[in-house]
Parts: C-alpha cells; structure tokens; sequence
C-alpha cells in the first residue's frame, strides 16, 4: 500500500507556484489602487508645494495656462456640476418613471424587447455622444433657444442623462423587483391601482436601491469626460448658467494632454491636482452608493 | 495493533460546524473488506463522520476535529499526511450521482490522468475493467463517446463507481447512494456492493434500514452525533443492546 | 368624480408618462443612429478606409486609426485576460471566504469598477509613462486599457466559476486531484463560455475608450502605420474626436463615417459575445 507520506514534490511545487501566480493576478488590483494613489498624490503634492490649498479651494477663476496665473478649482467644480445636474434631472425622473413600467405595467414580452435596447444605449462609446451633442442636439436647441452658445452645458447635460439612463433604470427595476410579491399582493388585494402599488408600496420599499442608483448614476456623470469635451468647451467659468460655454475637470485634463505642456511644469501638474479633486468625489459618492446597496440588501435578506 | 483484519481505528472523534459540536466522541473500528452500514435519522452526523475518513470535511471553512483517525496504523490527519495520497487510497461516491460533464471514457480516464497515466492502451484497459467491475460495461461498451449526463440516474451512479474503482483504492465509502435512486436501480446497486466487498473495504451512510440489513456485515447507529451502538448487523437488527437503537430499528422514531 | 375612477384616471394617466419616458430613451436611440447614418454613410469607401489622415476632408481616412484600434485591442485582449482570468479564479477557488485579504481585494475591485477613466489615464501617465519610461506607446495604451477593464472581466470571471455546481469539484477531489487540476480540468472548461463572453463584453467597452489613451500621449494625428508595440499610435475614437473638433464640414461628415465604422466593430464584438452566451447556454442540462 503507498504510504500517505509519499510525495510527489514536483507536483507541490508546482501547485504553489500556480498558487502564487494566481495570487498575484490578484494583488494586481490593490497595485492599481496604490498606483492611482501614488501616481495623483505624488505630483498633486508637488503641485501644492508651489501653490496654496487655500487658493485651490476658494478662487473662483482657473488660469494655468494664461500669463496671469489662477488655481482656483471651483470654475471646474461649477462646470462639472452644472452638466452633471442637467443629467441627472434628464436620467433620475425618466429613468425611475422607465423603471416603474418595466417593473410594475409591462408585459414580460415588452420588457425583453426594450431592456437589451436600452442597454445598448450604455454601450455607445462616448465620443458618438459628443458628436451626437455638438452637431445635432445643439443645434436643434438653437432654433428654440436663441441665447445659446455653440458650446454650452445643456447639450451635453441632456444627452449625458440620455447615456446614463440604463443605468438608473437597470439598477431601480433591479431593486423594486427585489421587493417580495407579497407586499404588492396584499396591496392589489384592498383595490389599489397599479400607480398606487408604484408610489406607496414598491418604490418605498426599494428606496435605498434605488438611491444608490442614483449616486452612482452621478459618479458617472461627473467622470464622464468625452461629451463635455466635444461639446461643452473649453472656458473655465464660475457660474451657473447653462447656455454658455463652461470646462469640466475632466475636459481640462483632456485640453492639458492635447497641448505640449511640459511635463515636470506647474501647468502640467494642475491635471493631476484636478483628476485628485475628481477622484475623491467620485470615491466619495461610490462608497455612498454601496452604503446604501448595503442598506438595501440588509432589509431583503 | 495486533487485529490485522481491522483498518481503520477511530478514536475519540470530536468535530464541529463553528460552534455546533456534531461528533461527540465517537471510536469505532472498521473491518477490511467488510461492508459497515452507518444508519440513524437525518442530521445525526453520519455523513459527516464519513467524510472525516477521507478527508473531504477539508473543504467546509469552519470545520474542525479532534482526535485520532488511523488507517492502517497511519494517522489520517497528522501535518504530514498528504490529503492527495488519502482521497487516492479512500475513494468516495455521493449521494447525488455527479459524473464529469464529459463523455463516459473520459469520465474515468480522468482519475488516471491526474496521476500521469497516458498510455492510450492502458487507459482502455482500465476502463473497461472498471466499468466491468461496476455492471455497467455491457449497457455502455458501444458508446463511450456519449455524455455521461446523458445516462439514467441509476446508470449515472454506477459510472461514478466505476469512476471511483478505477483509481484503485482500498476503501470505497459511499455516502447514501440510492437515496436519489428508483428500487431497480437501487437494487442493481446494492447487489453490486455485494460484489465490491471481496476486494475493497466499503462503508455506506444509508437512511434506508433495510438496505443496511440486507448488505452489510456491520452495522453503527449514530443518534445526534453520538455513536449509540456498533455492532454485528445480525446483532443489531434482531437483539440491539440499547433501547434507542431498538426504538430506531422497530420504526418508533426517524 | 368619485374616488375609485379618479384613482384609475391617475393610473392611466401614470402609465401613459411611464410608457412615454421608456419611449424617450429609445427615440433618443434611433434619432442617434439615424443622424450619424445619415451624415456619414456616403463617405464610406475603400479609400476611406485606407487613406491616412490628411488636411483636407476628402483625402483624410482611418488607415492609421483603425490599425491603431486592431493592435491596440490584440495587446489589451493578451493581458487582461490571463490575468483577469487568473484574479477571478484566484477568488473564486483558492481562498477561504471569511478571509480579511480576499474581502479587501474584493471591496477593491468593486470600487476600481467605478473609476473615472481618465483617472487611469493620469495613473498611465505617471506610472507607465514617465517611472516605467514607456512612453506614448502602444504598450502603454495597452497596459493602461487593461487596468481599466479588469475589474470587469475579473467579475465576470466569478460570476461563470460561481455558476459550476459544487458537485463537479467535489466528484474531482475525491479522486485525489489538486486544487489546479480540478480548477483547470472540470471547471475551467465548464466555465468558458462565460469567461469568454465577459472578457468579450469589456473589451468592446474598451475599444471606445477615448480619455485615458489621449491622456497617456496617444496622438491625433497620425500619419504612419505603427510597427512594433513601443511606437506611437492613435485609435478610432480618437481620430473621430479630432475630426469632431475641426470647424470645416468635410470633417464632420468623416467624423461621422468613422463613427459607422466604430459602432460596426463594437456590433460585432457584441454579437460574438451573445451568440457564445447563447450557443453554450444549450449545451449542458445539469
């Protein structure tokens, strides 16, 4: 009989080796953290060693790469907002009234039909949007809004809402469909109509899922960088209004990479200083929206 | 050790799911090339304590036992023990039949493979020897080439005891193997466990009293984890020492 | 009106703006698809398709874009997938679940997935770019694009282990086989298809990234064919953002033609995912 000593040591020696491979395939995500950490944190330290925290956060002009030098992130921030707002004024109402039907009216037919439709409408890159906003939904604003620039927020905000759609709708259906039978059965059962069992059963009950498909709806909006680049300009402006043109952080970091800023100058490493602002906010509204998920998931155990 | 008929001695087995003690010091000693039937209701720890002698508790994260397994006079669970070697040695069939979604051939041949055998020749012959050995060669010989899914459920069974056979072992433990069977298949089984017992050491998990009476040589009644009694099956089934296990056999309870 | 039919006129009414707003999205859709069409498809010849980018409208083509595309996803395909492959089994087959390390990996991943991507651009940009001195190359783009979808294919990859029943590792291990026999022999096979689809599925996202390329120093115009992976390049999406940008109409309408030609592949790279998801749905009947 063999021994159960008997080992084949190549074949141990082999196992951990692929055992190590494998675990390193998998570390590579925790590199890639560390390396955006790393990588942003570096140059935005050397960024504010030349200029103050205090004028990076409360100048409202943004000039790097004019003679008279601003650092003020908040214009950035401002046009970041502004499109992102449109958006989601765009995405959250069509999308959760989109979810409503696909979850509560439509037929189990209708619903296979449309929902891969509208996923396909997350699956167009983002500069087909930006061609779509700049030549076709501006202009078509134009003829009714005589105020309108050629660059402006609203174009793409509408459009970039359309984009994100799917995703608030894909995300609420899944959580209200996450809502037992049972709830809705016992309100159909004392007469109510299907917009009652909507609005006071379902989507109270789906709450938390469906806002954290709305924060992640935003965390998209605000990283988005294509359409507001085509479409939105390159005028870095502190204000609120739609129809002008504003700059995005991420359409700045874009502006920087196309021109011939040397690396190592403080012009350059404003995009790093940006894409650290970009960066908090989006991990900061990611790990509001999994908080939430969390919630969600908690109730319907 | 001085019996060399016995070869497995299981001494004071404690084990736990987490906190949920499910063995409770149970010894044991198993024959060589005997049938021991483990019978008693649901829940009571007879398959777990089945899958302590080939090491497959391995796999559940929160398990944990105590005390000693040898087999043979080699201790199953010391550090140096290669689980390999074990599972090798103490084969196992399931209560479900789980044969590899490939064809029959391959389906055996796979046991082989892993441990280096190649040869075109050699594998045919242990295929066949195995299916042989299984009762299953004459309903399959002509198509080796199809699923084995496609087969009945019964079928299913035996090609995974074929598949068991072929890597030689010395134990075959099979872990309520009718349960998700029809009465011919069953039948065809149980008949077949019969056979295995002249070469291998077998020990089977079934809830089905009868069939423990009908095949096996010994028989241990296990009641919430404790080992109630362990015994002859003759013994057991006609004048059973403890009351529970009397109370277990007549139907009173399980 | 009594209460019962106001209510059902509220409902009626409701249904209507619901239908109305999943409406919205889809002529949203087909007015895209329309205009683009419309604007682009008549500039679609062989020698649009051959031609370099020039300065004048109707000379400028995609040659050196749509090659640029085809190494650029060849390059991506050869590392994400191996190592996605590798992270997801890793996962999914090789820890214990309750462990801190594979929680912290996997709370990682998930918030990778929810990264700007011109965030890995910067990361590109500083790592590959400027320590690892790679410069503006193919390589680059590569190994950049290739952080970017792992999160995906790593997910995907654990979504297809995790649907292989038990039963077949188990069978596997009883019969003395290691963790990487198992893995490699039973599951992996089993699991394929899915793999397949998902790696698919990330890497038609990544054929339209367009930020983290430009950020790491992909050019706009290119004039040249690259030739191995240390050489400059560009990409379709790219090249129609460059045209895009340019005030004479001829580029529009390429802009717009080159577009046909993106959404063609990605069409494309779909299709073959779905078909795989759907041909090996069939096949096995647990």
């Amino acid at each position: 009989m063999k021994s159960f000593l008997d080992r084949r040591s190549r074949q141990r020696i082999f196992e951990r080796g692929i055992h190590a491979a494998l675990l390193l395939c998998a570390s590579l995500s925790i590199f890639t953290t560390i390396g955006i950490i790393l990588a942003l944190f570096f140059e935005t330290f050397e960024f504010f060693k030349e200029v103050s925290i205090i004028e990076f956060l409360t100048d409202t002009q943004w000039t790097p790469l004019f003679v008279d030098k601003h650092f003020g992130i908040l214009s950035l921030v401002a046009g970041t907002f502004i499109v992102s707002f449109i958006a989601m004024c765009v995405a959250i109402p069509l999308g959760i009234l989109c979810a409503i039907y696909l979850s509560e009216y439509s037929s189990p037919r209708f619903r296979e039909v449309v929902k891969p439709v509208l996923e396909v409408l997350a699956g167009i890159p983002t500069v087909v949007y930006g061609y779509f906003a700049l030549l076709f939904v501006t202009p078509l604003l134009k003829s009714f809004i005589p105020g309108l620039s050629g660059f402006n927020a609203l174009s793409p905000g509408i459009v970039m809402g359309i984009m994100i759609l799917p995703m608030v709708s894909s995300m609420s259906e899944d959580a209200m469909h996450a809502v037992p039978s049972s709830l809705r059965e016992g309100a159909y059962a004392l007469g109510a109509t299907r917009f009652q069992v909507a609005t006071k059963v379902v989507v109270p009950a789906a709450l938390s899922g469906i806002m954290s498909s709305f924060v992640l709806a935003v965390s998209r909006a605000v990283g988005e960088t294509m359409i507001v680049t085509i479409a939105a300009g390159q005028q870095p402006r502190f204000s609120l209004n739609p129809l002008v043109p504003i700059e995005t952080i991420t359409a700045y970091i874009v502006q920087v990479s196309l021109g011939d800023t040397p690396a190592g100058t403080i012009e350059h490493k404003t995009i790093f200083a940006a894409g650290m602002t970009l960066f908090i906010f989006t991990l900061a509204l990611n790990l509001i929206s999994n908080w939430l998920k969390e919630r969600f998931r908690e109730e319907y155990r | 050790m001085v019996d060399n008929d016995i070869v497995f001695q299981i001494s004071n087995i404690n084990a736990w799911y987490g906190e949920k003690h499910v063995l409770k010091d149970i010894s044991m000693r198993i024959k060589q090339r005997k049938v021991t039937a483990l019978i008693g209701p649901s829940g009571c720890g007879k398959s777990t304590f089945l899958r302590c002698l080939n090491r497959m508790n391995d796999f559940i994260h929160n398990f944990r036992l105590e005390g000693r397994i040898l087999y043979k006079a080699q201790d199953l669970y010391s550090p140096e023990t290669d689980p390999i070697e074990v599972r090798r040695t103490i084969g196992m069939v399931f209560q479900r039949p789980n044969p590899f979604p490939k064809s029959i051939y391959n389906n055996i041949a796979y046991g082989l493979q892993i441990f280096g055998i190649k040869d075109r020749a050699k594998l045919d012959a242990i295929v066949e020897d195995s299916l042989r050995k299984a009762a299953l060669w004459d309903e399959v010989k002509d198509n080796l080439g199809q699923n084995g899914l496609a087969l009945s459920g019964g079928q299913q069974q035996r090609l995974c005891i074929a598949r068991a056979i072929a890597v030689n072992p010395e134990v075959i433990l099979f872990d309520e193997p009718c349960s998700a069977l029809d009465p011919v298949a069953t039948a065809k089984i149980e008949d077949l466990i019969m056979e295995l017992k002249n070469e291998y050491t077998v020990v089977i998990v079934t809830h089905n009293m009868q069939q423990a009476a009908r095949v096996s040589d010994y028989t241990g009644f296990f009641m919430l984890g404790d080992l109630v009694e362990f015994d002859d099956t003759k013994k057991i089934f006609t004048t059973p020492a403890n009351k529970l296990t009397e109370d277990y056999i007549t139907g009173r309870f399980g | 009106m009594n209460r019962l039919a106001y209510n059902k006129l509220v409902d009626r009414f409701f249904k209507l703006a619901a239908l109305a707003a999943t409406i919205v999205g889809l002529v949203f859709l087909f007015t895209l698809v329309w205009d683009i069409a419309h604007d682009g498809a008549g500039r679609i010849s062989w020698s649009f398709l051959t031609s370099f980018p020039s300065r004048r409208p109707e000379r400028a083509g995609i040659l050196s874009a749509l090659v640029g595309t085809i190494w650029i996803m060849g390059l991506t395909a050869v590392f994400a997938f191996p190592i996605g492959v590798g992270a997801g089994v890793y996962l999914e087959e090789y820890t214990k679940k309750k462990n801190w390390i594979t929680r912290l990996i996997e709370i990682n991943i998930a918030n990778l997935a929810g990264v700007p991507s011109i965030i890995y651009g910067l990361l590109g940009l500083g790592i590959f770019v400027r320590a690892l001195s790679l410069e503006r190359s193919l390589l680059t783009g590569a190994l950049t694009l290739t952080l970017l979808i792992l999160p995906i294919i790593i997910i995907s990859t654990r979504e297809a282990l995790k649907a292989v029943p038990f039963s077949i590792r188990e069978a596997s291990y009883a019969l003395g086989a290691t963790r990487w026999q198992t893995t490699y022999r039973q599951v992996l096979p089993v699991a394929l298809p899915g793999i397949l689809t998902g790696t698919i599925l990330a890497l038609s996202r990544a054929i339209g990234e367009t930020a983290p390329l430009i950020t790491i120093g992909a050019l706009t115009y290119i004039a040249f064919l690259p030739e191995s992976v240390f050489d400059p390049f560009t990409v379709l999406p790219i090249q129609i953002f460059n045209w895009v940008s340019r005030p004479q109409k001829g580029f529009a309408v390429n802009a717009a033609a080159a577009i046909i030609v993106l959404l063609f592949l990605t069409l494309i790279l779909n299709s073959i995912a779905i078909y795989l998801r759907h041909r090996f749905q069939r096949r096995i009947r647990w």
